[in-house]
């Protein structure tokens, strides 16, 4: 196994906002190896955005406080002055948008666009960076390369614009490619489209991919790790067919069970994870999710779970209070179609003392 | 795009007839006053009165009279004459544009060269001193009137009236090509009285815009790449922000050749502005009617270019 190309470790991101600090970022550590894809998942607000936006330096201002390593190739990007970062923006970790028209500037020709990223790396002359702008949206899959370079992303449909977003940020070749919700804003068959394109590039150019979504379908497919991100934290970080096969915490659960399936029956509800999202100035006591965790036991408010390994599996860490064994029950359960309801009796064996004290079913804010 | 421009061009003939009648009516209809009285002048006798009525056709009724003022304007380009002087107002106007003319393009230069600037600096430097300084300034001269602004000019620096009498004052103002040193220096406190509020507005326009930009998604991709922050800022933000500023620097020409009566008529420059302020204070109507036409078409016609430009600066737009 090759030594990791980005190592994050105890990140933490927030804001001084008006309204108090906003911890977008709370202590999380990953790591992505060459030719690895490692998929963020979580709801908005979830702080995934934040963690890749600033492993470019894109969150840095006066009002935020950046602690922690971001070791790429060796050199810390946290600590890194403005120029040096800008070597590395687009050049060996570049960067793709949830939504590419927004992300195009509307007033230069893509083939302008293209040519500027490359130019900013690489001292060749104009039309052999036109020429490679060619070729590169030639390798992204758009037909007529020629006849589409320069026109305006408006005169592009969607899914070609996250074509040529796609184009620009391998224009030279990076090592590492972030893709902050690269399908959300497309149609489900040019989602399909793009992540295979991005899963062909991978294997051909060799890069990693950190892939920030909301959506577990959209990592399943294309990814080798999955870490679940929630107020900032990561609660659950695994492989791929880990998270899938023996899914460890309820948020992970509630992730799952909200994806439409082919093979569920007919006219079955999807069932949502209830409550919103939690403040991230005001974030809830003990553990985070306890609010909105159908599980949740009152010991469960005070403590604060950290990131452990679960027994028994290689490279799975959860951040949950319930016992392993109440928790692969539970998901036997609920993975059998029974509702989170008739499951709470075994939440509440698995601690005694507290047992009597039933679980706060409403959503809201602990004080 | 050549149909769309037909089109617009149609539309703004259409709108200088809506505005001829509204002249019409404003200055032929509706005043009581009898203009053949006004032309006739002081203790003229019925008969000259009655002759005068016959000769510029007022005994008819209205329409006819309507139609033969449109037909004089858009077959002849004759606008009538003035009720006092007797000259024809189409040859007054082109007497008073040319002053009109180097008010206009001196101050737009000046305020362009100074709000944009400002306006760019000021959103880059959002939250520091110098751009509370300059948002601060801005707003002064934005709630100043031009006509004080002027005044208080006059009295700091005019000659022979100032308190440091540098330039020359008020009806100092003399043709380019008679004295073009003269020229410009009679329109150096015009200039900068005119362009004062104009600058304030325009950088306080393209700093709000140019903040606006630079939260845009597009920005991000611009850093993203890599790309240094002056060039972000220059290349991606500016070109985006700058293009509602053509929209109101288009209009405000428009205006501004129709007449700036305030600063004319303080300075005393004989330009539209000063001929249209003259003609109310005499009721002088044919001239009002001519200034008021002539305000109307260049406000039309700036429209239309402004329009038409729009599609070369923004790709995303397209006439059909």
């Amino acid at each position: 196994m090759s030594a990791p190309l980005l190592e994050v470790q105890d990140l933490r991101v927030s804001f001084s906002t008006d309204d108090g600090v906003v911890h977008a970022v709370d202590g999380i550590s990953y790591s992505v190896r060459e030719g690895q894809t490692l998929g963020i998942v979580g709801e908005s607000g979830s702080g995934k955005s934040v963690s890749s936006l600033t492993t470019l330096g894109l969150t840095r201002s006066p009002n935020t406080k950046i602690e922690g390593r971001m070791l790429f190739g060796g050199k810390d990007l946290v600590q890194m002055s403005d120029h040096d970062l800008r070597q590395v923006r687009g050049n060996e970790i570049a960067m793709i948008f949830q939504d590419p028209l927004s992300s195009l500037h509307p007033f230069y020709r893509v083939g302008k666009q293209l040519t500027e990223a490359i130019l900013i790396h690489r001292h060749i002359g104009k039309s052999a960076a036109r020429a490679r702008a060619l070729e590169l949206l030639e390798m992204v899959g758009i037909p007529d390369p020629k006849g589409r370079i320069d026109a305006y992303p408006h005169e592009f449909s969607g899914g070609m614009r996250q074509r040529a977003m796609i184009a620009m940020a391998l224009a030279n070749e990076p090592k590492l490619l972030i893709a902050d919700e690269p399908t959300t804003a497309l149609d489900v068959t040019v989602q399909a489209q793009i992540l295979a394109l991005l899963d062909d590039l991978q294997r051909r150019l060799g890069m990693a991919i950190v892939i920030i979504t909301h959506d577990l379908g959209v990592v399943a497919e294309i990814s080798d790790e999955i870490s679940v991100m929630y107020a900032g934290r990561i609660v659950e970080h695994a492989s791929t067919r880990e998270i899938f096969a023996a899914p460890q915490h309820p948020y992970t659960w509630g992730l799952l069970r909200s994806i439409p399936r082919l093979d569920s029956p007919r006219g079955e509800e999807l069932i949502p994870i209830s409550g919103r999202p939690p403040s991230l100035i005001n974030r809830p006591s003990g553990c985070h999710f306890h609010p909105r965790c159908p599980y949740a036991q009152e010991t469960h408010k005070r403590i604060d779970p950290k990131l452990e390994p679960v027994p028994g599996a290689r490279s799975h860490e959860v951040a949950c209070l319930l016992a392993p064994a109440v928790r692969a029950s539970i998901w036997q359960g609920l993975a059998s179609g029974r509702t989170p309801e008739q499951l709470l009796p075994l939440a509440a064996a698995s601690n005694p003392a507290v047992a009597a004290v039933p679980a706060p079913a409403a959503p809201g804010e602990a004080e | 795009m050549l149909r769309y421009i037909i089109r617009r061009v149609l539309w703004g003939i259409l709108m200088l007839i809506l505005v001829c009648a509204a002249t019409f009516v404003l200055f032929q209809v509706l005043p009581t006053v009898n203009p053949a009285v006004l032309r006739a002048g002081r203790n003229a006798s019925p008969k000259i009165i009655h002759h005068i009525e016959v000769e510029f056709g007022l005994n008819q009724p209205l329409w006819v009279q309507f139609w033969r003022y449109l037909k004089h304007i858009f077959l002849h380009f004759n606008f009538g004459y003035s009720l006092y002087s007797g000259q024809s107002v189409l040859s007054l106007i082109e007497n008073r544009l040319p002053a009109t003319i180097s008010l206009t393009v001196g101050a737009v230069v000046l305020w362009v060269v100074i709000g944009i600037p400002v306006g760019i600096i000021s959103a880059i430097k959002r939250g520091t001193f110098l751009d509370r300084a300059a948002m601060g300034t801005a707003l002064a001269l934005l709630s100043a009137p031009v006509f004080w602004l002027a005044l208080i000019a006059i009295y700091l620096f005019a000659d022979e009236l100032g308190r440091w009498p540098i330039l020359p004052g008020p009806d100092s103002y003399v043709g380019l090509t008679a004295d073009p040193w003269m020229w410009f220096k009679s329109l150096i406190m015009p200039w900068l009285v005119l362009s004062a509020t104009q600058a304030a507005i325009y950088s306080r326009l393209l700093r709000g815009n140019l903040l606006e930009v630079m939260g845009e998604d597009y920005i991000r991709t611009a850093r993203a790449k890599g790309l240094p922050e002056r060039k972000v800022i220059w290349r991606h933000g500016v070109r985006a922000a700058i293009t509602p500023v053509f929209t109101v620097l288009g209009l405000d020409i428009g205006a501004l050749l129709g007449g700036a009566v305030l600063t004319e008529t303080v300075f005393e420059i004989h330009g539209i502005g000063l001929l249209n302020f003259d003609a109310i204070s005499h009721s002088d109507f044919p001239i009002v009617q001519g200034t008021t036409l002539l305000a109307a078409m260049f406000i039309i016609v700036a429209n239309i270019f402004v329009d038409v430009g729009y599609a070369f600066i923004d790709p995303r737009v397209r006439y059909s």
